[in-house]
């Protein structure tokens, strides 16, 4: 015999299913009169510094089909590279939340497009956005990156893009950016296109 | 290192189980890429108490005309948010969903034939305390059927999301209910490996927490990944 030890094991994750928007953002699923207001429909809240940004969205399945009830959550640096909370630009949260549109299921979020954060060596990442998604279907939730397709130099030094085993899946968490300055993110659970998810 | 433990992916459910149809064509093919936390996932975004309506996490008066309240079994849900350590995780918001009393959730896409309450709306919210602990009051959900083969039921359940304190420990799950025999025959459910691992999930009826005359108890713990601490950091030679 041997000592116990104190840990504990995870709660195990269970599929956010398809009435997820009930429970986090309510006002647009109906239920009006019990939350002022959806969390996370506003990231800027205040002023902020850096370039404001529009970035949009569709999740796909296996089968092409966009996803339309799903719930994606974004958290990000602001542009001088502090997250809230640690020392972070107070008029911007850095966190979203996107029930996606009632018809299309694209997401929008309007941000400002974040700094560069240090990797635990020190070097730099590339300016980036983490993305979770859940869904109907979805038995555990989904963590990526989206990155930005204009900033090849940072890109290039990146401490994760530089090490990825299937290089040419990196166009995967490239954001364009489209004539308007929305940068555009759609990101595939499966098939061809499919998105480089994160084990973090 | 510091950072958070890896998660266990034989622990959770894997994202491909036929059983549970959706998941075909929404599972990933590829093996999701693991590479050590750093400060986008060691923070996230802190919620407090003050932003909380007073009915928040009252889901039997929340949506109720003033006067009355939701039908069923009047319950109380308590428990604690903990990380791997057993550390409590205090100030975390932990956000719940669920059907009314028969079944039926009030949602523009459901199809179940039992009526809606209309004094209730099937959400709320609550933050833990200094301690971990949360506490809300609802009623018991009723079990109900679901598209998937012709005759699946869930057992009753109630949503949960919580967030912790990073985005790493960001996590969607759900209750069940202690005694329910649908837990034991339903695909959802059973997309999680081990019987172990469902039992974590099943809520104990409490009786030492139920209010005589008024609602009953059940205790329902949550487990975040715990984060490191050490004082001996792993550092690379020469550095
Ligand atoms: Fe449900």
């Amino acid at each position: 015999m041997v000592q116990k030890l104190e840990s504990y094991r995870e709660s195990p994750s269970q599929t956010a299913g398809p009435y997820v928007h009930i429970g986090c953002t309510p006002n647009f699923s109906g239920i009006t009169g019990v939350y002022p207001e959806d969390l996370g429909t506003t990231m800027i809240t205040g002023d902020v510094s850096g370039q404001r940004i529009t970035i949009k969205g569709t999740v796909y399945d296996g089968a092409g089909t966009a996803l339309r009830d799903a719930l994606i959550e974004v958290w990000q640096a602001d542009a001088n590279s502090k997250f809230a909370g640690k020392g972070g630009d107070t008029g911007f949260t850095g966190w979203g939340r996107s029930a996606g549109d009632m018809a299309t299921g694209e997401f929008t979020f309007e941000t400002v497009k974040p700094g560069r954060v240090a990797w635990p060596d020190g070097r730099l990442q590339a300016p980036h956005v983490t993305f979770w998604i859940v869904a109907r279907g979805i038995n555990l939730g989904l963590h990526t990156r989206m990155y930005f397709a204009d900033e090849a130099p940072a890109n290039a030094e990146d401490p994760i893009l530089t090490r990825l085993e299937h290089s040419q899946r990196i166009p995967t968490l490239l954001a364009q950016s489209e004539a308007d300055g929305t940068y555009r993110f759609d990101i595939h659970l499966q098939g061809a296109q499919e998105t480089i998810f994160f084990d973090i | 290192m510091t950072g958070f433990i890896p998660r266990d992916r034989r622990w959770h459910p894997p994202a491909l189980t036929p059983d549970y149809k959706t998941s075909v064509k929404r599972s990933p093919s590829f093996a999701p890429l693991s590479f050590p936390t750093s400060l986008p996932e060691e923070t996230g975004p802190m919620f407090r108490d003050d932003m909380l309506g007073p009915n928040d996490s009252d889901l039997i008066h929340n949506f109720a005309k003033a006067g009355e309240s939701a039908v069923g079994p009047r319950i109380i849900v308590h428990g604690r948010v903990i990380d791997e350590f057993g550390r409590p995780v205090p100030n975390t918001l932990v956000e719940v969903w669920q059907a009314n009393a028969g079944g039926r959730y009030r949602h523009k896409k459901e199809s179940y034939l039992a009526p809606l309450d209309p004094n209730f709306g099937g959400c709320g919210r609550v933050v833990t305390d200094d301690h971990g602990y949360y506490e809300f009051r609802t009623i018991q959900p009723g079990p109900y059927p679901w598209p998937n083969t012709m005759n699946d039921w869930r057992p009753a359940h109630i949503h949960f999301s919580v967030f912790g304190h990073s985005f790493a420990q960001r996590l969607i799950t759900q209750m069940y209910f202690e005694g329910d025999p649908l837990i034991w025959k339903c695909p959802i459910v059973d997309t999680i490996p081990t019987r172990e691992g469902i039992e974590s999930l099943v809520a104990a009826l409490d009786m030492s927490r139920a209010i005589p005359m008024d609602s009953l108890a059940y205790k329902f713990d949550i487990v975040l990944r715990g984060r490191r601490q050490t004082h001996f950091e792993n550092r690379p030679e020469g550095l």
